[in-house]
């Protein structure tokens, strides 16, 4: 049975609210660090810990929070990305409805190791019941002396404020989160500056995901150590998976690290296997932006070894046979799905989220939407096939922000591996659309047999 | 004491210069000058900000300094990447810059109406231009290109928002030119257009620069409008005694008649000196400008086309060996 550090007490009733969440063991870590640890040894507990930023880069945290500037007399912040929006990924939704103070918790812990004094959740706009739950607790918070001036006399002062987005993607993305706080158009800003030297209001800022703030609680109660000793080489602790497609058991699953992805689909802890007994057909292990694996590459990396869920045993084979851990949306495709169908849909996803900004992402998103939405409809061509790979490979790595590469990849790894199944569907348009949708009368299904 | 500043050295498609630290490699290149300068269609160097977004810029760094001396993974935006000690960059060197400015031009034009011949900015167009060099000669986009409605921002601009590439320089130049902000992007992705909330009239004393720092026609001149195409007009260095601005312009004459004033641009497209609206829209009279003489237009742009039959040498022999 796998050791859980974040959902550990999601069962209990009522944690939501301070006092069940108290007396559970709620807030020992905060009393533990403010009372006996400085700034230093959080980050160093964390460094120990092995913490690697669980939004989808795999960033080590402690090296992150090491980054950040600390010049005389500028205030730090320290901002929680909870704009979480990305197709396949519920886990931070989960964490924040759930144990509201967990996170307040691991904001409190993380904000005193870098000095911030006023730190923000951003969080995503369609959230807003999400939201009135944690301001809730921040309230709750307030009243009980965890937040506010002078926290358990130790001199640290921390006011925690939400702030909702309007509904985009990409301001998920660091510095158009740090835009759309401060109150302007949410288009990613040009790196360097980092937003570790001028972030919110030009001040050295943090930006962490949920999951990974939230996971600075079990470090500082068990030691970085101890939770380094779960997972596997550099992938350590637990991680958030939020599983989702053709499976029997879908939601949110805490797993450590370096259980087998053949495990986590078809034992009955996790996914609980494919539904309706079907077969496997391919599996999006890391949200929708991360390459897509075709099945024989989902259980068993290209060389035969078992595929761990871990951030280096996913990524295994480049983007040639792997994939990545991203931000754990693990989708299931089962025998019946359809791929092109599918990156359809996704490029019709990131075309709609665009910013703009740049030009091969805001011209390139919208062209791999329309010629997938011919070739899916059966209005394909041979060449069109050839035209996406040419449009991916144009976008990627030559935009601002990683929307571009997160639009390129699907695109891309659909290509490479299901080459066959988009060529079925221009060479048999009728057949594909019979397939998809069931509308070709069988008069019409006749002709293109004989 | 300019010996105490440390300079870098920085080496753009084998040749060399040295340059104060903080310079970007676009602004290098400019200095070294020549063919190996990247083009830029939203990067303006008055406008603070400006920079980074249509990645036809994008350049190799091959080493990254002296003391780091990694290539760096990605294409890099030559615009906002600074330089360092010892950087070595490619630019039209190398093949890799090549293949994905042809791909950045080919996405600039996808939503761009290939109407040239009645596009009021045909021949001062800097798309027109980058396309010419770097672009293909065929489309590949068959779909239907986004279109909008002509809109008036103000008095004298005409906003034609198809035509638009989204460089944001209007953008910066509305923000930084003009006191309050009055002019920006609404809506996001390919959607996202340039304009005035609920059609506000633009009415700064300055913001008739935004037709200036426009790289293609979506914001024209609407007192010279469809008047004559830029080629049939000559231009003319002027001055003129302003309060607001410098009161250097250039008038663009037919015959005796001034058809339309603009700023003074420099090589690179780019305006210095900003002038204000009384100076373009309202003296429309050549008695109120002191004519400095003829304006000295590259010979191979077609706005000299016509022109010049004493000033330029070289191009009177042209024409006459023609």
């Amino acid at each position: 049975m796998t050791r859980k550090l974040l959902l550990a007490n999601d069962h209990i009733e009522g944690i939501q609210s301070y006092d069940v969440y108290r007396k559970n063991g709620g807030y020992a870590a905060v009393e533990k660090a403010l009372k006996s640890m400085s700034p230093d040894d959080i980050v160093e507990e964390v460094k120990k810990s092995g913490l690697r930023g669980r939004g989808g880069a795999g960033f080590p945290t402690g090296m992150k929070w090491s980054f950040l500037a600390k010049p005389e007399g500028v205030p730090r912040h320290l901002l929680c990305n909870a704009d979480e929006s990305e197709p396949g990924t519920f886990k931070d939704r989960y964490l924040m409805e759930k144990i509201p103070h967990l996170l307040i918790e691991g904001m409190i812990l993380s904000s005193y190791a870098l000095g911030a004094n006023q730190s923000y959740i951003y969080i995503r706009g369609e959230y807003m019941y999400v939201l009135r739950i944690l301001e809730k607790a921040i309230q709750e918070a307030y009243n009980n002396g965890w937040l506010g001036k002078n926290i358990l006399g130790s001199g640290f002062d921390l006011d925690l404020a939400v702030s909702p987005g309007a509904g985009a993607y990409i301001c998920g993305e660091e510095t158009a989160l740090i835009e759309s706080l401060e109150g302007k158009r949410g288009n990613p800003r040009m790196k360097p500056p980092f937003p570790a030297v001028q972030g919110l209001w030009q001040r050295p800022t943090v930006v962490n995901n949920v999951e990974t703030i939230a996971a600075v609680v079990p470090i500082i109660n068990e030691g970085g150590d101890a939770y380094a000793s779960i997972g596997i080489g550099r992938s350590t602790g637990t991680k958030l998976i939020s599983a989702s497609g053709n499976i029997n058991k879908p939601g949110v699953y805490e797993i450590e690290l370096g259980v087998s992805v053949e495990e986590f689909i078809y034992s009955d802890t996790y996914c609980g296997g494919i539904k309706n007994g079907k077969k496997l057909k391919a599996c999006v292990p890391g949200g929708s932006s991360v390459p897509i694996l075709p099945h024989y590459l989902v259980c068993k990396t290209a060389e035969g070894n078992d595929r761990l869920m871990t951030y280096e045993s996913l990524a295994d084979g480049g983007f040639a046979t792997g994939s990545m851990l991203g931000s754990g949306g693990f989708i299931v495709y089962d025998e019946d799905q359809c791929i092109v169908r599918n990156t359809w849909n996704f490029a019709r996803f990131y075309h709609h989220e665009s910013c703009g900004q740049c030009s091969p992402c805001r011209e390139g998103t919208g062209w791999m939407k329309k010629v997938l939405h011919n070739i899916e409809t059966g209005k394909g061509k041979m060449e069109d096939i050839d035209l996406l790979w040419e449009i991916q490979s144009k976008i990627e790595g030559n935009t601002i922000c990683p929307l571009g590469d997160a639009a390129a990849w699907p695109v891309a790894a659909a290509i490479r591996h299901f080459r066959e199944e988009f060529e079925w569907h221009v060479k048999e348009p009728i057949l594909s659309q019979e397939r998809n949708y069931g509308l070709v009368s069988e008069k019409k299904f006749e002709n293109v047999n004989a | 004491m300019s010996e105490d500043i440390q300079k870098f050295t920085v080496t753009i498609d084998g040749e060399s210069i040295q340059v104060a630290p903080g310079t970007t490699i676009l602004n290098a290149a400019r200095q070294i000058g020549g063919k190996i300068v990247p083009p830029a269609m939203c990067y303006y160097s008055s406008l603070k900000g400006s920079g980074g977004k249509c990645r036809t810029c994008l350049v190799e760094v091959s080493k990254g300094s002296e003391k780091d001396p990694r290539p760096m993974p990605k294409l890099v935006a030559s615009c906002s990447t600074t330089v360092m000690d010892g950087m070595e960059v490619k630019n039209i060197t190398s093949s890799k810059v090549l293949d994905a400015r042809k791909g950045v031009v080919e996405f600039l034009l996808l939503n761009h109406p290939l109407d040239c011949p009645v596009c009021d900015q045909a021949g001062e167009c800097h798309l027109q231009d980058l396309a010419f060099e770097h672009g293909v000669a065929k489309t590949r986009y068959e779909f239907k290109r986004r279109e909008f409605d002509k809109v008036d921002i103000g008095e004298y601009i005409k906003l034609h928002m198809t035509r638009c590439i989204l460089c944001y320089r209007c953008v910066y130049t509305a923000n930084q030119l003009t006191d309050s902000r009055e002019h920006g992007v609404l809506k996001r992705g390919d959607a996202a257009e340039i304009g005035t909330f609920i059609e506000k009239n633009l009415k700064n004393d300055f913001i008739g620069n935004v037709i200036d720092v426009c790289p293609v026609g979506a914001l024209t001149d609407k007192t010279f409008r469809f008047r004559s195409r830029v080629w049939y007009t000559k231009p003319v260095d002027a001055n003129c005694q302003c309060t607001k601005c410098s009161g250097k312009a250039v008038l663009w004459m037919i015959g005796d008649e001034v058809a339309r004033v603009t700023a003074r641009k420099d090589q690179y497209g780019e305006v210095k000196e900003f002038i204000c609206n009384e100076c373009r829209f309202d003296k429309k009279d050549a008695s109120k400008w002191n004519i400095e003489g003829p304006r000295k237009i590259n010979r191979h742009s077609v706005i000299s086309a016509n022109h010049y039959e004493q000033p330029i040498p070289e191009h009177t022999t042209l024409l006459n060996k023609a």
